[in-house]
Formats: structure tokens, sequence, C-alpha cells
């Protein structure tokens, strides 16, 4: 253990047992156990914690001076707190913490309860004075109609039919899912859902969730069905996604903050740049939109692709718009 | 005050574990739990000689000079950990005749408030700190919860919202957000992706901004002289305070976002374009069309857009199944960018192309020019680079 830990772990400790006696204090006759995962400590850790105060206490560290608790069976309580029965007030950093999560929570579109947490968040503001007059400002943009729609057919509890365009494939699908929870990341809100069309979990982004109908019976998500670890981000390239590699001028340099690439190397003014994508359908979308300065250098097909897309619009223009083919213009004759 | 009597009584009656399970001194511990104990039972400010004397673990000689000096090395380090812990340590003199000065903790200042917080406002606090569960000021948000349950709150660890934002921050957000609340100037090197090297730059902050899910600081650029706003997760490197706390006043009721918003481009969408596409694709298009026609051969749309640029880079994307109709300027954007794309891509067959140079201008559209080569025409530096390299 490095000298640094140490310190951190001492301070740690000692944050916990000046927290330790006022939770107690709180809560005569708790169960060591339940205290111990309350406190997210081992019961062993926590006993611990219990002996090193015994012998803590005010000057003369007398008898009477002393901390002093009791135990029944697996119970304890204060019986004598020698002043610190309070815990410390919040730092700069706690006050922080929680009042722009509290913030992010009351700016969700579509959240439950928004009335409590906008309670909760003028209390602790009141309560941490200075501290939390956070310069720290929240907006979160969002149909809130639509993710507030959608969340009470989530904790409707039935399975849902949903209209949904994946952006991937560039296509618009009916399916039939089975939500388990709403969440937001990134300042969007998704559904994750068991899809019986795909046989598997997916997030379904709620602002490409077109229309929405209850069904008459229960979400049934199957056993094996987990929410997602998404503690990484919402989408996690796998390595058995298509691998594509472009050459991007210095105005598409964006790219590797918006999209997660797997390396990216400067070529003096030219980066390349490696990135896994879902579907080369969407890849060939993708490198169209990017314009000029983009060249793909692998795989081969999505080159062809990209040139086979180009030259075939640009046939078209070369065309004129024959009479009828527009369907505003196609007037019947006189 | 007698030292340390009865306490070697009671740790018999524990077994007298002195190793713990943390490998630090559980001396140190418990010596910094009595001396909060003992600052905080005080009135009097208690002068290190006094502490000494009194709390366990600080004995020693203090005529001898050794001993004296590393009590006053273990005092210092002591004081610095419960400040860094958030300790009010108070300094002042008990009486005009001292001169050596005295400590106490004062109660008001030590305690957590009274907050009486509802069952459902507890709940929501409890589900907060969790949002943090995998960024930035995590272990705060999960410290500052303790002390509130130590206060007495209970909290509900299953309670839900419904809908929960993840909280993720960039490394830059707390010591920004720190030197916001405390007027205190910054430095930081700053990547644009467009530029090869990171800017120094020098800013008074004014506040951090969490807009469409992207953590922006807002504030006075001092090398500029001017507002203005810097992506978080551009910052490269660590966020140095330079100068003294308070040293100047952002501008009475500024709006933060406002600022960030403006910057981070328009979303007004006045403009329309008419597009042709090709029956059953386009599905993208289709859903933010404002005006959908169908007919046999192609279906008509009307496409509200802002910027004549991203909307053709938009359509580009469709390759042939769109094609332009209304207004030029978008029409002629798409064309000139698909031909930026064949060409660059045309290693292939080169020859294919060749005939398409015409397009240059929508007004020679339909006539069949010569055998031009389009790489002749289109190829600039940069193309021909792109292209030869690797």
């Amino acid at each position: 253990m490095s000298a640094k830990a140490g310190t951190r772990t001492s301070a740690d400790r000692l944050a916990r047992l000046l927290n330790l006696v006022p939770y107690l204090l709180a809560r005569p006759g708790i169960e060591i156990a339940e205290a111990a995962g309350d406190l997210g400590v081992t019961e062993r850790q926590l006993r611990e914690d219990l002996e090193l105060l015994w012998v803590c206490g005010l000057p003369g560290y007398g008898p009477g001076d002393l901390i002093d608790m009791a135990f029944d069976g697996d119970r304890v309580t204060i019986t004598y707190d020698a002043g610190i029965d309070r815990p410390l007030r919040l730092t700069p950093d706690e006050a922080l913490a929680l009042v722009v999560a509290l913030r992010m929570l009351a700016e969700t579109p579509g959240v439950a309860n928004r009335e409590a947490v906008e309670r909760a968040l003028a209390k602790i503001e009141d309560a941490g004075g200075d501290l939390v007059a956070a310069p720290v400002e929240v907006r979160l943009p969002g149909d809130a109609r639509r993710v507030e729609q959608l969340r009470a057919a989530v904790e409707g509890g039935r399975a849902l039919r949903i209209t949904y365009y994946t952006w991937a494939r560039d296509e618009t699908t009916e399916r039939v899912i089975d939500p388990l929870r709403m969440l937001m990341s990134d300042s969007r809100a998704y559904v994750e859902a068991w899809c019986r069309r795909a046989e598997a979990v997916r997030l379904f982004r709620a602002d490409r969730i077109d229309a929405v109908t209850e069904l008459d019976e229960p979400a049934m998500v199957p056993p094996q069905a987990r929410p997602q670890d998404l503690s990484e981000g919402v989408f996690r390239p796998s390595p058995d996604l298509p691998l594509i590699t472009l050459r991007i001028g210095r105005g598409e340099r964006w790219i590797t903050e918006y999209y997660p690439c797997e390396r990216v190397e400067s070529d003096g003014e030219q980066w390349v740049v490696w990135l896994r994508v879902t579907d080369l359908g969407w890849a060939r979308r993708f490198v169209l939109g990017l314009g000029s300065e983009v060249t793909v250098l692998a795989p081969a097909e999505l080159a062809e692709q990209v040139r086979d897309s180009a030259v075939a619009a640009l046939e078209a223009y070369a065309t004129p718009v024959l009479p009828g083919a527009d369907p505003a213009a196609a007037v019947p004759r006189q | 005050m007698a030292v340390g009597v009865g306490t070697s009584a009671r740790v018999h009656v524990w077994g007298g574990s002195a190793a713990s399970v943390y490998g630090v001194s559980r001396s140190r511990t418990e010596r910094l739990v009595n001396l909060v104990i003992c600052l905080l039972s005080t009135r009097r400010f208690l002068t290190a000689a006094q502490i000494a004397a009194t709390v366990p673990g600080y004995e020693h000689d203090p005529d001898d000079a050794r001993e004296h000096e590393a009590f006053q090395r273990k005092f210092e380090r002591d004081k610095a950990e419960l400040r860094d812990l958030g300790v009010p340590l108070e300094t002042g003199t008990a009486s005009a005749f001292d001169t050596e000065p005295g400590y106490r903790i004062a109660r008001r200042e030590y305690a957590l408030p009274e907050i009486p917080l509802k069952p459902d406002e507890a709940a929501a606090v409890g589900i907060a700190a969790r949002l943090w569960q995998h960024a930035g000021l995590a272990a705060a948000a999960s410290s500052g919860l303790a002390k509130l349950r130590a206060a007495g709150v209970d909290v509900d660890p299953h309670a839900t919202l419904g809908l929960e934002p993840m909280v993720n921050v960039d490394p830059a957000f707390a010591p920004l957000a720190a030197a916001a609340r405390d007027r205190r100037e910054v430095r930081f090197d700053y990547r644009v992706p467009d530029r090869d090297a990171p800017d120094h730059r020098r800013l008074q902050p004014w506040g951090v901004v969490c807009w469409r899910g992207r953590w922006y600081v807002v504030g006075h650029d001092l090398d500029r002289d001017a507002t203005r706003c810097f992506r978080l997760s551009r910052v490269v490197g660590p966020v140095r305070a330079a100068g003294t706390a308070g040293a100047y006043q952002p501008p009475v009721g500024v709006d933060l976002i406002s600022h960030v918003a403006r910057w981070s481009g328009p979303t007004e969408h006045a403009g329309r374009a008419t597009v042709l596409v090709t029956p059953g694709r386009a599905a993208g298009l289709r859903r933010v069309a404002v005006e959908v026609t169908c007919g046999p051969e192609a279906d008509r749309l009307v496409l509200p857009y802002t910027d004549v640029d991203l909307l053709a880079s938009h359509l580009v994307g469709y390759g042939p199944e769109v094609r332009v109709l209304d207004p030029p300027e978008v029409r002629d954007a798409v064309i000139q960018r698909l031909k930026e794309i064949a060409v660059r891509h045309d290693s292939l067959a080169v020859g294919q192309l060749s005939a398409r140079s015409e397009l240059a201008s929508p007004a020679a559209a339909g006539r069949r020019a010569g055998s031009v080569s389009a790489r002749s025409e289109l190829a600039s530096p940069a193309v021909a680079n792109g292209r030869s390299a690797r």
C-alpha cells in the first residue's frame, strides 16, 4: 500500500467513525448486520470500529467520559456519545455531488415525482448554505410528453407494440417488446426491453419510438434477460463488428469526439481512424454524409459501395426529372 | 486533567487488537477521534501544549527538543487531516494575555444542520447519490449520503423514479466547479480537434453547465478578453487554480445556459427543402418530413432545415435514394459533395466517372460533354495526397 493510499484509508476511517456514533444514536438497538449493510462495511469492520470508539471519549477518559454502548445479542445501542451526537457538515464536494445529481434528476424529462426531487433539492441547498451555491446548471432538453407517456407505458407492466426507427439500417419496423426499465444516458432517454423480434435485450431510444401501443398481455421478460451494464456508455463496440478505416481531413477530426474510435493515427494534416460499426449500410451513409475530405481505406467493399452510391446519385442528377416522377408535379393533363 | 487512564483497561477487555484490518495505525485514528471530541468539548481555545497534556497519543517530554519537534510534526499532520476532512478547526487565543495560539471546534460549525427530509425526499436524495455510481464525484456523493443517514435520515435503497439519468462528468468538472464557486482564476490546456496542438487558456470561470448531455465551462477568457465556453471533454491535463479566491465577480444575473446554447448552434428549422425519394426507402427522412406526397415512381417530401451544408451532408448519405428538387443551393451542395466523394473513391474505376464532369454547373446538366477526366478537374492537392498515401 502506498503512503498516499494509507492516508486515504485512515481519513476514510476517521470520517466513518465520526459518522458512526450519530448513526447508531439515531437507531437504538439496530442489528449490527443491518448497520454494516447500511454503511457498506463488513460486520468485522463495524465491530472493529466499535472497539475503537469504545476507548475514545472526553478528557479524563474515565468510565463516565468514554463513549459507551450496550449490546443485546446482535444489537447495539449507544448509551453515551461523548459529544459527537451529530454528523460533520457536508464538505463542498459532497454538497456539490448531491446538488448536481438532484438538479440532473429534476431536469430529467418525464421523471416521476419531480416535485419530491425539487423539495429535496431545496432542503439540501438550504442546509448547505453557501457551499451549495454551486455554479452548476443543468438543462436536458427532451420531449417530456413522449418520455412521460413511455414511462407510464413501461410502468403499466404490459407488453408494448412499438414503431421503431432503426438508424443503423435506416428502416422503421413494428416490434413487440417486454420493457425492463427506462434510463437516461448523455441526455437521451431509452427504454431497455426484451425485444421479441431480436430475441434479445435491446435499448430503444425514446426519440426514435414513433408510436407505442399497450397490449392486453403482461410484459413477460424471459428469466435470462438482464439489464445491460451501461457504465461504459450505451454503444460498446464489440470486436465481432465490422472495422472500418478512414482517412479524414482536419475538418472531420470531430469524428473522434463523437464516435468511439479504436485507433487514431496522425499522418500529418490527415488522420487515419479505425471504427467499429454495427452495419456497413450505416457506414456507407455515414461516410457519404461526411463529405469530401474522407476516404475509405478499408474494407474495399465499403469503398466500392460509397463510390457506386455517389456515381448512381450523380447519374440521376444528370437526367432531367421525368414528367410523372414528381407526384406533386404530376397534374392530370386536360 | 488525567491522561489516558481507563483506556488500557478497556483495550484489554476487547483483547487489545492493535493490528487492524486497515493496516494503518489504529492509535492514530484513535488519537484523532479523541482530538475531535476534546476540541468539541472545550469552549476555551486550547494551546498545543494543553492538548498534548490532555489527548492520549501526544505524550512527550516538552523539554526534550527532539521529542518536542516530533510532537509538533505529528500535531501539524493531524490538524491537516482534520481540515481535509472538513472539520472546522478554529484558531484563537484564550485571553488577551495569551501569546500562543489555541484551538477549538465550534459545535455550530461542525454539526450538520437538521435536514427534515420526508421519505419521498430522502428517497430522491438516495437516488441522486446513486447516479454518480460510475463517475466523477461518486465518493463525495456517497460520503454525503452517509452523513445524511447519520443524521437519522432513512433512505429507501429500492426507490426508483421510473427514469434515472446516469451522471457522467469529465475529470475537469470538479476543479472547474470548485474554482467557479470560489471565484478563482484557472489555467488549463485545451485541445480543439481541428488544431494540432492544445492551446493554453486562462479563464475566470463563472459556472459549469450541462447542455444536451455534454459539460461546458462558461467564463471570461483573460487572453481573448471576452466571454467564452469550453467543452470539458477537450480540457487536456490538470486544471490549475491561480491567484486568490474571490478575485472577480461574474456578471449579475448571468444566464450560463443561454451562453452555451447560443454557442452550440441554432436549433430553429426555418428552411424548407423539397426532395424526391425512392418509395419504401429513406425512412429517416420520412420521419422528419413536414409533408409527404406519395407517387408511383417516387415520393415527394418537404424537409425542414437550418443549415444548407448540414442538410446536404445528411441527404448525400442516402445516395441515389434521394434527389433534391429545391432549393438550388441545397441541390448544388449535394451534387458538389457527390462529385468529390466519387472522385476520392474512384481509384477502382476511374474511367466510369470521366463523363460526369459536366455536372460542375447545374446549367450544364443534361448536356453530354466530352471525356474530360473528373480527376483532372476536381483533384485538389488534398485529394491527391489522400489517395497517394497507403
